[in-house]
């Protein structure tokens, strides 16, 4: 497949407006200013481009809800923080191609009305900061940003905001408060941001990639778009594929490609050609896979009746000498970590988890501890506001399921894991 | 304790960007923490009067990321993942050397005031890792002879 997302990025000077121009940047731009809105937005849902955070929502669609929304003035708002495990697909978009995210912004700015747009970038990528800050002075002086956007009478203005090392604020109501100088914490829904999100006005969350094929639906036309990758959910994906690979990296591959084919083919294998164990398919909070799960188209439909989900397309590949309750315990540590305190179930029970896993990977597990792990993350799956206390139990119980012996021998033999 | 001109300044320019002033808290501490290497609780006071925020919200949001410091850090700040992909590829291991060499423990500074280290949760550098940020600099794929060799460049 030709490259879109990350077409041009071998250039070094491939952030330049100059170079995007040269590649055939911003003609989606001109194209769309040609257009009326409501036409963009009919495109959009034409094409099959679904959302690619990891909720998979269609986005022609969250567009439309904003769009019927009588209140003015309406925000876009970019979701760059991402932070999941294992995901660090955005970051090349961000750092070696901005002018694709910001084409698609403006793009996405009028077919909404928008007139404000923000990139809320997460606090890890320093230097993903001035990329885009340089890149987005240059698309002002090019008139592409500001009060008359190509002579047009359009206006949008665009800016970064940057996050502080809070994995919440990837959820959109969380960014969205985070964004109004508070605590990331999420709010309950309804009201969903594309009726009352910023400053309590209808609001687009997007994410950096979905925010990057918008250009490609309008240059090549959304019949061709939607013949990419799967049918119910076209295009070409990003995966960041880390771990125990010959060749980990960010590839862009039609959506669909199975785990296999990441993983063999376009990875080169296992490293070392050792044993593979396991495979997180979509970044920590996706159940975990054992290595005769492979054969699995990746995208937002195929992937949940493999016992799976696509999430944000991050591949994780264990070799078997990884110590998978080790690997669970840092998981959950890290949802300890990152739990905003909001919701009781999350708050806790992610504690007592981490407390367990703490234990059996300490060589002082009780027999019980297994049975016990399990009890606690039912009561955190599906009683909070948010999805995040659903990831960390989401992770103990696939791992469990799938990989029981090793928590059992770490029980029964006392054993402590290694360093 | 009042903000230095500079700071005070670079904060009201920040206003302009956003259509609510409240919107400008989290830039307005990182301007503080650029300044300072740290937010101290009479910066946080300072910067709500400016924002026309109470003190107490302002506390309450820089001790919420954790990516704002709440004491003087270092010379220079080290974020050090270990979350799974870094994990996998030996990232405990780099603690200990970090902790042999330069005497450094997680959330601690080492005794000739060089280096801090904090523990970082996902970077977004896993098809690279283990990795750091040293300051705003990303150095990937590190092993234990070449975190050394990279944090020597910084004195």
């Amino acid at each position: 497949m030709e490259k879109y997302l990350l077409r041009n990025i071998e250039n070094p000077n491939s952030a330049d407006i100059n170079e995007y121009v040269k590649a055939g940047g911003y003609k989606a731009l001109a194209k769309a200013m040609d257009m009326k809105p409501a036409d963009i937005i009919e495109q959009v849902k034409k094409s099959g481009l679904r959302g690619r955070g990891g909720a998979g929502f269609p986005t022609g669609m969250k567009w439309a809800f904003a769009a019927a929304d009588p209140k003015m003035p309406k925000y876009l708002l970019c979701n760059a923080d991402e932070g999941e495990p294992g995901t660090f697909k955005d970051r090349p978009l961000l750092e070696k191609n901005p002018h694709l995210l910001i084409e698609g912004m403006i793009i996405s700015g009028h077919a909404l009305r928008a007139k404000y747009g923000y990139i809320y970038l997460r606090g890890e990528y320093p230097q993903a900061k001035d990329i885009l800050e340089a890149a987005i002075k240059q698309a002002y002086e090019k008139k592409f940003l500001g009060d008359n956007i190509l002579g047009r009478g359009v206006k949008f203005d665009l800016c970064v905001h940057q996050g502080a090392g809070a994995y919440i604020c990837g959820e959109e109501t969380a960014l969205i408060e985070s964004l109004e100088g508070r605590r990331g914490q999420p709010r309950i829904k309804p009201p969903f941001p594309v009726n009352e999100g910023f400053l309590a006005k209808p609001t687009v969350v997007n994410n950096v990639e979905t925010f990057s094929n918008v250009p490609y639906v309008l240059e090549i036309g959304p019949e061709e778009y939607s013949k990419i990758g799967s049918s119910d959910c076209p295009g070409p994906k990003l995966f960041s594929v880390s771990g125990h690979v010959k060749k980990p990296g960010v590839y862009e591959l039609p959506m669909g490609t199975t785990l296999r084919d990441i993983i063999y083919t376009h990875c080169g294998g296992v490293t070392g050609d050792k044993k593979l164990k396991a495979v997180i398919p979509g970044g920590i909070s996706t159940p975990v896979l054992p290595a005769d799960k492979l054969d699995c188209p990746m995208d937002f439909v195929n992937m949940p009746k493999h016992g799976s989900m696509l999430g944000s397309g991050a591949v994780m590949v264990f070799d078997e000498t990884v110590d998978l309750p080790k690997v669970c315990l840092r998981a959950i540590k890290f949802f300890e970590h990152e739990s905003c305190g909001k919701c009781t179930p999350c708050r806790e029970g992610i504690g007592w988890m981490r407390s367990i896993l703490g234990r059996i990977c300490g060589g002082t597990g009780n027999a019980g501890d297994i049975d016990l792990l399990l009890e606690v993350s039912k009561n955190v799956m599906g009683k909070t506001f948010c999805p995040l206390g659903d990831g960390a139990a989401t992770v103990v119980q696939n791992f469990i399921k799938n990989f029981r012996n090793e928590f059992e021998a770490h029980i029964n033999n006392k054993v402590r894991a290694e360093r | 304790m009042k903000l230095s001109d500079k700071v005070a300044a670079e904060i009201n320019s920040i206003k302009s960007r956003y259509q609510d002033p409240r919107s400008c808290l989290l830039p307005s501490l990182y301007v503080v923490q650029k300044a300072d290497g740290w937010i101290a609780p009479e910066a946080m006071a300072a910067v709500g009067e400016l924002l026309n925020v109470p003190g107490a919200t302002v506390k309450g949001v820089a001790t919420f990321y954790s990516m704002f410091r709440h004491k003087p850090m270092g010379r220079h700040l080290i974020q050090l993942c270990t979350n799974v992909a870094c994990l996998v590829m030996g990232a405990e291991e780099l603690v200990d050397i970090l902790k042999g060499k330069y005497g450094l423990e997680p959330n601690g500074t080492s005794p000739d005031g060089r280096f801090s280290l904090v523990i970082m949760e996902c970077i977004g550098a896993c098809g690279t890792a283990p990795a750091m940020l040293v300051d705003t600099d990303f150095h990937e794929n590190l092993n234990e002879k070449n975190i050394i060799d990279t944090l020597e460049n910084y004195k």
